[in-house]
C-alpha cells in the first residue's frame, strides 16, 4: 500500500505491506535505528515515538495506519546539534546506562512535559511506567526527567523537533554536575598491627613480599 | 600509589558519560542496527514440550515457502559441529556434563529449545515459514523441581547423570560443623528458596554471522560481554578451526546482566547457515524466545542450620542446596553455584564452622548460569536471612548480633577457611553504623510498635553484604583450584600517537558500565594527558587485546588495573626517551603531569607530546630503543577483591491486601576507591532495583508439564519507574591492596544486598506474628496468606 508520512520533517513516499510495523518501517526503510525493539507484547516502550505529536509505541501500529502523519523519532529530537532539554537532562543526570531504553525513554518523558511542565517525581514515575529500563532503577531517569522541567522554558519542545521550536531549550554541555552523593572519606583502617607474613601492600600481593599471596590460594583452592 | 586525590585530577570526578551524546541522540548501534549487504534473517522453531523425542522433521513446505532460502535442522548441523562446550566444569563435575548443540538432535529437554532454523529474504518471512515445519513429538516425562529431579523414578535427562545430578560438590570441615551444631545453645533450622530469575536485559541477544568462501574465515556480530572468550569457544571446541578463523564483534549492547558472558546455540547455527546459503544472516531474539532461551539466574533450593551461643556468637553454619541447572550445564554454570557461591556463604562473620553442601541438578527447564552477582546474592540471602532468624530466635537485634560477628579490620586479609580467596581488606562496622542513621533505627523499633498499635505493619531489614569481585588468579580459579578451565587475567593496550593522542584498547566488554569515560578518566590522571585526548577502543577481537571480557564486577579491577600498568610501561620509556632529549641522567627524570624534567631545573623538561612526537618520528632515540610509545600489558591479579557494605530497608505491609510497599532503601557501600562516582552510584541504583525486584515481583515460573507460566513482559514482573522507591546512598571508602588504584567493584553490589535486605524488613515486619521466614517474591497474595494464617484467619494483625 502506498504511504505518505513526514518524518522528522522529511516526507516520504514509500509502497508498504499492509502488515509492515511502524517501527519496522522507521528501522529497515528508513534506516532510523534508534527507536528500538524490546519485547513483542508491547510492554517495554523502546519503541515510542511522537505521531502528530503524541507519544506512541510504534510496534502496536502499522505503518499503514501512519499515512499522513508526522512523526517525530529520537533521531529528530536535536535540532541542528542542539540537544533538548530531555537529551541534556538524561546525559547530566546519567539517565542512561546501555542506552536500549534510552529513546523511548525521552520520547516518552518529552510527552509529559508537554502536558505536565512541572510535574512531581511521583507523576514521572507514574507517566513512565509504559517504558522499562532494567540498568538504571529509574533514579537518574527521574532526576533526568526533572532536570528538563527545570531547563526548558514553557516546558515546550521537549521531543518534536520535527515539527516544532526547541524553545528556550537551554545547553549546559560543560556542566559537570555534582553527584548527588557525594563519598564519605572514611579513614583507612591502620595496618600497624597487621601480622607481618600477611599480604597488606600491592607489592606484597604482587608477590614481591609473600609467599602468602602466592601460596595460600593454592593451598584454598584444593581444600574442597 | 600515585593516582593521588590532588584538585584538577579527573579520578574521582563526577563526569557525565562520554558515550551517552550517540546514545541520546539515536545513533547507538546495537546488533539489530546493523545490515549488511545481501543479509538474510533467521528464525527459529522452537519446541513446546518440556521433554520430547523428536520422531521427524518434515521441512518440505517450509522450504516451499516464497522467500525461504533454507531449514536447517540439528541433524545438519551435528555433522559439522561439537556440542557447546561447558567452561567451568566446577567443583570436581564428573564425566557428566551435558552440553546444548546448535539445535536439538533427537530429543529436546526444555521448551524453546531449538529444534530448526529457517533462513529467508526477510523477517517477516522467517517467522511465517516457523509454522510450516512440520515435528513430530513424542512427548515424554518431565521433571521441573530440582528437588524431586533426584528421587528414584524420576524421567532421566542424560544418561550419563543418574537421578540427574550434575555434581555433588562440598566445602568446609563436615564433622566440627556437625559437632558445632549439636553442642550449641541456639540452633536455628530453615528451607530458603531463592527464587528462578529471568536476567531481561531491554537488549534481547542477537548474532550475525557472515563467512568468507575464499579465506575460510567466519565474522560475527554478537550482542555480547565477551568476544574474545566466544570466539575462543567457538573455534576450538564448537567448530574446530583456529582461531585466526574467526573473528567476533560486540557492537553497542543493551545490557547484560551475565545472560550475554555465555556461548549459545544461536552463535553456533547461525555460523553453520552463513556457510551453507553463502550469505550473511542475521537473528534476532524475540523476547518470548529470551525469556524461555537466554540462560537464567538463581533458583536455590536450601536448608540451612544456623548454630550459636545465647549471646549472639555464631558457632557453626550449615548448608544444603540443590541448585536447578536447567536441560543442560550452561557456560559457566557449575563454577556460579559452587566456587562463586558455597565458599561466599560466611559473608562478613566470623563462623568457626561451615560445612556446605551442593547439588547441581538437570531439570527439563531453561538453563541456569551467571546473573547479576552469579552466586553472591544467592550466599549472602543465606547468609543474612539466618543471621536475622538466629537474632530472632534469640531476642536480639539483629544489628547488635552482626556486630558481634564482624571480621574485624585488623583481620585483613581474612581468610574464611571455606576455600575462598583470603578477603582483600574490609571494616565492616562503620558501613553498619552510618546505614543504621541514615535510616534512623535507632528509633525504629518505637515506631513499629506505635504502627502496628494503628494497624500498620512496618518492617526494617538490614543486610551487610560482602561479595567477590576481580575474578580472578588464574592459578586459582584454573584447573588446579576451582576449576575453571583457563584463566581470567585482563590485558590492555595503550599507544601514544605522533600528536599525542591516546589510544587504549582493553579486552573488557562494557555494555552499560561506561568504560570509555572511566578508562579515559584513569589514562588521562596516570599520564597527564588531556582527558579528551584519551578514547578507548573495545569488542573486536581484531584490534583488542585477549580479554576475558566484562562481568563479576572486574573491569576496574582488572581490565582497569592492565591499563594502569600499559601506563606505567609507557611513563618509563618516556622517561628514557626525556633523558635522550635533554641529555640528562635517566635516574634525573622526573615524570609527573604529562612532564618530564629534569631534578633541580625544572625549566628544563618535555612534555608527553613532545616525547611521543619524537618516539614517533624517531630520528633521534637513544641506542637500542624502538620507535613509538606502544605498550601491552596482560595483567593477572593476585587476588581477587572483597567489597561491601550495609543496606537496610524499611517496607510498609497493607494487612488487609499483602501489599508490600518498599517506602525507602539506604545503601552504604564500600566499593574502595571511586573513578566516577556518578557511575558508580548509577551501577547501585541498578543493582539495587534488580535485587528489590526478585525480592517483591520477579519469578520465572514453570508448571509441571514444563510450561514456562511467565514467559513474556505481560506475566514477568520486571519492575517499572512507579514500583521502585527513591534510592539513598552513602560509602566507606577502603581501598583494596591488591591493585594499584585500590578499586573493587561495583556493578553487582547492589543485587547482591537487595533482595535479602529487603527479605529481612518484610520478615521484620511480620515476626511478631510468629513468622520466622517467608520465600520471595512477596507477593500481595503470597503476604497476605501468611499474615492470615498465623492468625486463624481472622485478619487482625496487631
Amino acid at each position: 500500500m502506498e504511504i505518505a508520512v513526514t518524518v522528522n520533517g522529511k516526507a516520504y513516499h514509500h509502497d508498504v505491506p499492509p502488515r509492515l510495523l511502524l517501527v519496522h518501517y522507521l528501522r529497515e526503510q528508513l534506516n532510523l535505528t534508534g527507536t528500538h525493539v524490546g519485547c513483542d507484547t508491547s510492554q517495554c516502550g523502546a519503541c515510542v515515538v511522537h505521531v502528530n505529536g503524541v507519544s506512541v509505541k510504534s510496534c502496536t501500529l502499522l505503518a499503514v495506519q501512519a499515512n499522513g502523519t508526522q512523526v517525530t523519532t529520537i533521531e529528530g529530537v536535536a535540532i541542528d546539534g542542539q540537544y533538548s532539554a530531555m537529551q541534556q537532562g538524561f546525559w547530566e543526570m546519567h539517565g542512561l546506562q546501555c542506552g536500549f531504553c534510552t529513546p523511548g525513554m525521552i520520547m516518552s518523558a518529552s510527552a509529559l512535559l508537554q502536558n505536565n511542565p512541572h510535574p512531581t517525581d511521583y507523576e514521572i514515575r507514574h507517566a513512565l511506567e509504559g517504558n522499562l529500563c532494567r540498568c538504571t532503577g529509574y533514579e537518574n531517569i527521574v532526576k533526568a526527567v526533572q532536570y528538563a522541567a527545570q531547563n526548558s522554558g514553557h516546558g515546550q519542545s521537549l521531543g518534536d523537533g520535527g515539527s516544532q521550536t526547541n524553545g528556550s531549550a537551554t545547553m549546559h554541555e560543560e556542566t559537570k554536575p555534582e553527584s548527588p552523593e557525594t563519598p564519605a572519606e572514611l579513614e583507612h583502617p591502620r595496618r600497624d598491627d597487621a601480622t607481618p607474613e600477611k599480604p597488606t601492600t600491592v607489592a606484597d600481593w604482587e608477590g614481591e613480599n609473600a609467599g602468602a599471596a602466592d601460596d595460600a590460594p593454592m593451598q584454598q583452592g584444593g581444600k574442597s | 600509589m600515585t593516582t593521588a586525590e590532588a584538585p584538577g585530577k579527573m579520578v574521582g570526578k563526577a563526569i557525565k558519560r562520554r558515550e551517552d551524546p550517540r546514545l541520546i541522540t539515536g545513533q547507538g548501534n546495537y546488533l539489530d542496527d546493523i545490515k549488511l549487504p545481501g543479509m538474510l534473517y533467521a528464525a527459529i522453531v522452537r519446541s513446546p514440550y518440556g521433554h520430547a523425542r523428536i520422531k521427524s522433521i518434515n521441512a518440505d513446505a517450509a522450504k516451499a515457502h516464497p522467500g525461504v532460502v533454507a531449514v536447517i535442522t540439528g541433524a545438519d548441523i551435528a555433522k559439522e559441529q561439537n556440542p557447546l562446550p561447558c567452561a567451568w566444569a566446577a567443583g570436581g563435575v564428573p564425566n557428566n556434563v551435558n552440553t546444548p548443540r546448535a539445535l536439538a538432535v533427537d530429543v529436546v529437554r526444555y521448551v524453546g529449545e531449538g529444534v530448526a532454523l529457517v533462513v529467508a529474504e526477510d523477517r517477516y518471512v522467517a517467522h511465517d515459514a516457523l509454522d510450516l515445519v512440520e515435528v513430530d513429538y513424542e512427548p515424554l516425562d518431565v521433571v521441573v523441581d530440582a528437588e524431586a529431579a533426584t528421587k528414584a523414578g524420576k524421567v532421566q535427562l542424560h544418561e550419563n547423570a543418574p537421578n540427574n545430578i550434575v555434581m555433588h560438590w562440598t566445602c568446609g570441615d563436615e564433622q566440627p560443623t556437625a559437632q558445632a551444631i549439636e553442642q550449641a545453645e541456639v540452633v536455628v533450622k530453615q528451607r530458603i528458596l531463592n527464587q528462578r530469575l529471568i536476567p531481561t536485559p531491554m537488549e534481547t541477544r542477537g548474532y550475525i554471522s557472515r563467512y568468507d568462501s575464499a579465506t575460510g574465515e567466519y565474522t560475527i556480530w554478537m550482542s555480547s560481554q565477551g568476544p574474545h572468550v566466544m570466539r575462543l569457544l567457538l573455534t576450538a571446541f564448537v567448530l574446530g578451526i583456529p582461531e585466526n578463523k574467526m573473528r567476533c564483534i560486540a557492537p553497542d549492547v543493551g545490557g547484560g546482566f551475565g545472560a550475554k558472558i555465555f556461548v549459545y546455540p544461536e552463535m553456533a547455527s547461525t555460523l553453520y547457515a552463513a556457510k551453507i546459503v553463502g550469505q550473511p544472516v542475521k537473528w534476532v531474539e524475540t523476547r518470548r524466545e529470551s525469556c524461555a532461551v537466554t540462560s537464567h539466574g538463581r533458583d536455590h533450593i536450601t536448608d540451612l542450620e544456623i548454630a550459636g551461643t545465647k549471646d549472639g556468637k555464631i558457632t557453626g553454619l550449615r548448608v544444603h542446596t540443590y541448585a536447578n541447572l536447567g536441560a543442560y550445564c550452561s557456560t559457566i554454570a557449575p563454577g556460579v553455584a559452587t566456587t562463586l557461591y558455597g565458599r561466599m556463604v560466611a559473608g562478613v562473620y566470623k563462623i568457626p564452622n561451615v560445612f556446605v553442601e551442593v547439588d547441581g541438578v538437570y531439570t527439563n527447564t531453561g538453563m541456569v548460569d551467571a546473573y547479576r552477582g552469579a552466586g553472591r546474592p544467592e550466599a549472602a540471602y543465606v547468609i543474612e536471612r539466618a543471621l536475622d532468624m538466629f537474632a530472632q530466635k534469640l531476642g536480639m537485634d539483629p544489628a547488635e548480633v552482626r556486630r558481634r560477628n564482624f571480621i574485624q579490620p585488623h583481620e585483613f586479609p581474612y581468610d574464611t577457611g571455606i576455600g575462598m580467596l583470603p578477603y582483600d581488606s574490609g571494616n565492616y562496622e562503620p558501613a553498619l553504623d552510618k546505614a543504621l542513621k541514615m535510616a534512623g533505627y535507632a528509633n525504629f523499633a518505637q515506631e513499629q510498635a506505635a504502627a502496628r498499635k494503628q494497624g500498620r505493619l512496618l518492617g526494617m531489614g538490614i543486610c551487610s553484604y560482602v561479595e567477590v569481585c576481580g575474578v580472578a588468579p588464574s592459578k586459582w580459579i584454573g584447573l588446579a583450584g576451582q576449576g575453571w578451565g583457563a584463566g581470567l587475567w585482563e590485558s590492555a593496550n595503550v599507544k601514544v600517537h605522533l600528536t599525542g593522542k591516546v589510544v587504549v584498547t582493553t579486552g573488557s566488554m562494557p555494555h552499560g558500565q561506561g568504560h570509555e569515560t572511566s578508562f579515559a578518566q584513569l589514562v588521562s590522571d596516570e599520564l597527564g594527558v588531556p582527558y579528551e585526548d584519551v578514547i578507548v577502543e573495545y569488542g573486536d577481537t581484531q584490534g583488542t587485546p585477549f580479554g576475558y571480557g566484562t562481568y563479576g564486577s572486574r573491569s576496574a579491577a582488572v581490565g582497569g588495573t592492565a591499563i594502569f600498568k600499559s601506563v606505567s610501561k609507557i611513563k618509563e620509556k618516556a622517561r628514557k626517551l626525556a633523558a635522550h632529549m635533554l641529555e640528562a641522567a635517566e635516574e634525573d627524570i622526573i615524570f609527573e603531569n604529562g612532564k618530564a624534567s629534569v631534578r633541580g631545573t625544572p625549566d628544563s623538561s618535555k612534555t608527553i607530546q613532545d616525547i611521543a612526537l619524537q618516539a614517533h618520528v624517531a630520528y633521534d632515540l637513544p641506542p637500542g630503543m624502538e620507535p613509538y610509545l606502544d605498550e601491552t600489558t596482560y595483567y593477572d591479579p593476585p587476588n581477587c577483591t572483597f567489597p561491601f557494605g550495609t543496606h537496610v530497608c524499611l517496607v510498609e505491609i497493607d494487612a488487609d491486601t499483602g501489599k508490600v510497599t518498599p517506602l525507602r532503601y539506604i545503601a552504604v557501600d564500600d566499593v574502595g576507591k571511586v573513578i566516577n562516582p556518578l557511575i558508580v552510584d548509577g551501577q547501585l541504583h541498578g543493582g539495587i532495583a534488580q535485587g528489590m525486584a526478585q525480592a517483591l515481583y520477579e519469578a520465572a515460573v514453570y508448571d509441571d508439564d514444563g510450561q514456562l507460566l511467565t514467559g513474556s513482559l505481560m506475566d514477568y514482573a520486571i519492575p517499572r519507574a512507579d514500583m521502585l522507591p527513591h534510592y539513598e546512598l552513602d560509602r566507606t571508602e577502603t581501598p583494596s591492596p591488591v591493585n594499584p588504584m585500590g578499586v573493587k567493584g561495583a556493578g553487582e553490589a547492589g543485587t547482591i544486598a537487595a533482595a535479602a535486605t529487603v527479605s529481612n524488613a518484610v520478615v521484620n515486619a511480620l515476626q511478631h506474628l510468629g513468622i520466622q521466614h517467608l520465600d520471595m517474591p512477596y507477593t500481595a497474595e503470597k503476604v497476605w496468606r501468611a499474615i492470615h494464617e498465623r492468625n486463624g484467619g481472622n485478619g487482625h494483625v496487631s
